[in-house]
């Protein structure tokens, strides 16, 4: 199988990159980091011994999206399964008081991402198979003051993939939705919490998981589609007053 | 980059305990960017957290975690050279190469210690008699200097550096990567023999005729007094041929951390009786005078591991661990005497581990030197016993011996300074290297090896 990660420098990308070379499939791992991309690409190399390939991606630079996917199925022969895996917390303070931060924000989590499974889509639509693997947050779940930027972009970008589902599913496409709840990553890196944080590793092996299960709309750690259940049903007078 | 998290740390030995602002990097640039951009304050690389006292403790800057950038650069099978970042640690090492007919040319105790620390602190492990430690057979070392300059060094270039570097504590730079040659090896058993020896004398004249195995190392009971000074059982170690299958062991067959230390946590559990009653079966254990099996490589290099965070067994107050060398004596009058001295101190260890190191020694702050090595696990049981390794500290110097540092959390400046002599040199290297005094321990300010950080 013939794998595309998007995003491929932050470490839940490269434990899905390694759980795929893990089976022997050829994975492409894109990002904006050269030099990292390269270290990861040897690292998977030498430890799978699978073929690996490398590109240059970057989420905001729109127009180069559907040249980037053109090239990915030259290099690779295929996509069979995308994974994509960029993202920007960004700062909520530094968002509300420049816009232009903000933007940033909505532009890699919604509006790349958007493109990027666009471009997917049309190829993986006319080759009638493919699997999309599109992740979410449960930020997305419910606008919270303390960084609803972020979750509008990942809130949006579940609800395109949503429909994006519905329109690829008569074509034998696949579309997941992966909301993560808090992963082993910087930005969780210090919270102190009782709640468990998973392991980018754990987090990995169950997305490839899920994603050949077919399943549409896929909650890890498992426990955050109640968590966020709960959160949802907080009637908004009273939400509006909590300080999340 | 995101804001240092605050954080309790400690070295294996729990003790000292230091609260710490915290930055782990997941690649090269956010590691480069924290040292460069991080205004004037210290910061140290910490990799595993197994130095059991403060060599990778640093209270009042940023402490670096390195455990993700653990990537493997280049593997060359055909000389066995392997290039990997410094939070590769020996854990992911053997799993992956072993499989492939290669080991580490050196291993600790433990192998949950990564590439970096263990260049850091020169480790050293039951071959050192063959193989000396574990600089003798790297190359090509990547140093980060405060400025964000990468240097290159190793036995050729940048030789000083080096040399400082290897068993420097981290404190000449971080480590970004390095080559280390593995060694082939035909199987994942090792073919072990066993004999009882029921003093010094006969530790030593069993380990001279042992001298072309490649491993050696001896239990020691610390417990034994008068002429059983020194009594144990020694083992010597080969890796198997080809075939061989080696038993695992009980321990190391379960799931890693179904056996946990934090399920023991107790200041009670490891006291004096059963410090003598687990001695005592250890040294019964071995009913023949000398016995041979075949052993998985894991029971025989690591037998700890099989116990997930076993320091914490020692509870909150946690434990020393004293490991010495000195220098060979055909009367062994030091030796003698350091071990009476412990087993009539009423401060008795745990465990303990003797072993002859071979002619190699590194230099610098590199512990191993010719003699011979013990190292004893002792509870931390308030001042009697840091007394008695105040004492200790006496006899090995008089000896010309000295301490381990990376095992090390309370030795004196001025014993330090005539158990390293060569402390001075190293310190000029360090100092080259480093001049803003950014790289920082709390070991290192201890022992007089960084200045205070200059703005």
């Amino acid at each position: 199988m013939n794998v595309l990660i998007l995003g491929a420098t932050s470490r839940i990308a490269q434990a899905i990159a390694a759980e795929h070379a893990t089976d022997g499939d050829s994975v492409l791992l894109a990002a904006r980091d050269r030099d990292e991309v390269k270290t990861i690409a040897s690292d998977i190399q030498v430890r799978h011994s699978t073929r690996v390939l490398i590109g240059d991606f970057e989420a905001t630079d729109f127009d180069s999206h559907v040249g980037f996917i053109t090239d990915a199925i030259e290099a690779l022969g295929s996509i069979d399964t995308a994974y994509v895996v960029f993202g920007a917390m960004g700062e909520q303070a530094a968002s509300e008081k420049d816009f232009s931060a903000a933007r940033t924000v909505l532009d890699v989590n919604f509006t790349g991402a958007v493109s990027i499974s666009e471009a997917l889509a049309g190829y993986m639509e006319e080759r009638g198979q493919g699997v999309i693997v599109g992740i979410s947050s449960v930020a997305g779940d419910r606008g919270r003051q303390s960084n609803y930027f972020y979750g509008a972009a990942k809130g949006g970008y579940a609800l395109y993939l949503q429909g994006l589902r519905g329109r690829l599913a008569r074509s034998g496409v696949h579309v997941m939705t992966a909301k993560l709840g808090f992963i082993d990553t910087p930005m969780t890196f210090g919270l102190k919490t009782k709640i468990p944080i998973a392991s980018p590793e754990s987090t990995a092996r169950a997305l490839k998981k899920a994603a050949a299960k077919g399943k549409n709309t896929f909650y890890y750690p498992w426990f955050w589609r109640q968590v966020m259940f709960m959160i949802k049903a907080i009637p908004e007078r009273m939400f509006k007053k909590l300080k999340v | 980059m995101n804001a240092p998290a605050r954080k309790t740390l400690e070295g294996w030995g729990r003790y000292p305990r230091v609260e710490s602002d915290v930055l782990r990097s997941e690649s090269r640039r956010d590691l480069i960017a924290a040292v460069t951009s991080n205004g004037n304050h210290p910061v140290l690389a910490r990799g595993l957290g197994r130095a059991y006292g403060d060599a990778a403790l640093l209270e009042g800057g940023v402490t670096l975690l390195m455990e993700r950038l653990d990537r493997i650069l280049e593997f060359d099978p055909e000389t066995g050279w392997l290039k990997c970042e410094a939070g590769f640690s020996l854990d992911d090492l053997v799993r992956i190469f072993l499989p492939r007919g290669f080991f580490p040319p050196v291993v600790p105790g433990t192998r949950f210690v990564t590439l970096g620390g263990a260049l850091a602190s020169d480790v050293h492990g039951k071959n050192h008699h063959i193989s000396g430690s574990w600089a003798s057979h790297v190359r090509s070392v990547e140093l980060l200097k405060s400025t964000g300059e990468i240097v290159f060094c190793d036995a050729e270039r940048n030789s000083e550096l080096f040399w400082a570097t290897a068993g420097g504590q981290g404190l000449t730079g971080i480590i970004l990567s390095m080559e280390v040659k593995l060694r082939r090896v035909e199987s994942g058993a090792v073919d072990v023999v066993s004999t009882r020896v029921r003093d010094l004398e006969e530790f030593l004249d069993v380990s001279a005729a042992h001298q072309d195995w490649p491993y050696s190392v001896s239990w020691i009971d610390g417990f034994a007094r008068g002429r059983s000074i020194g009594r144990g059982n020694f083992m010597a170690g080969r890796h198997a041929p080809a075939g061989s299958n080696g038993k695992a062991g009980l321990l190391s067959k379960l799931p890693r951390g179904l056996i946990s230390g934090r399920f023991l946590e107790s200041n009670l559990l490891l006291n004096g009786l059963s410090a003598r009653m687990f001695n005592a079966v250890l040294y019964r254990k071995q009913i023949r005078k000398r016995s041979s099996s075949t052993i998985s490589v894991y029971p025989f290099f690591f037998p700890l591991d099989a116990v997930d965070r076993w320091n914490r067994m020692y509870g909150k107050r946690g434990f020393f661990q004293y490991q010495f060398v000195v220098p060979p004596d055909p009367q062994n009058l030091a030796l003698k005497q350091i071990l009476a001295s412990i087993s009539e101190s009423g401060t008795l260890p745990f465990l303990g581990v003797i072993k002859e190191f071979g002619s190699e020694s590194h230099g610098g702050l590199s512990f191993p030197r010719p003699g011979v090595t013990v190292a004893l696990d002792f509870a931390n049981t308030g001042q009697n016993t840091l007394d008695l390794f105040t004492r200790l500290d006496d006899m090995v110097v008089d000896a010309g011996g000295r301490v381990y540092l990376t095992k090390d959390a309370r030795l004196g400046l001025d014993a330090f300074r005539r158990m390293y002599p060569e402390w001075t040199e190293w310190k000029l290297v360090r100092d080259e290297a480093d001049p803003l005094n950014m790289f920082q321990s709390e070991l290192g300010r201890r022992l007089g090896l960084v200045g205070e950080m200059s703005d």
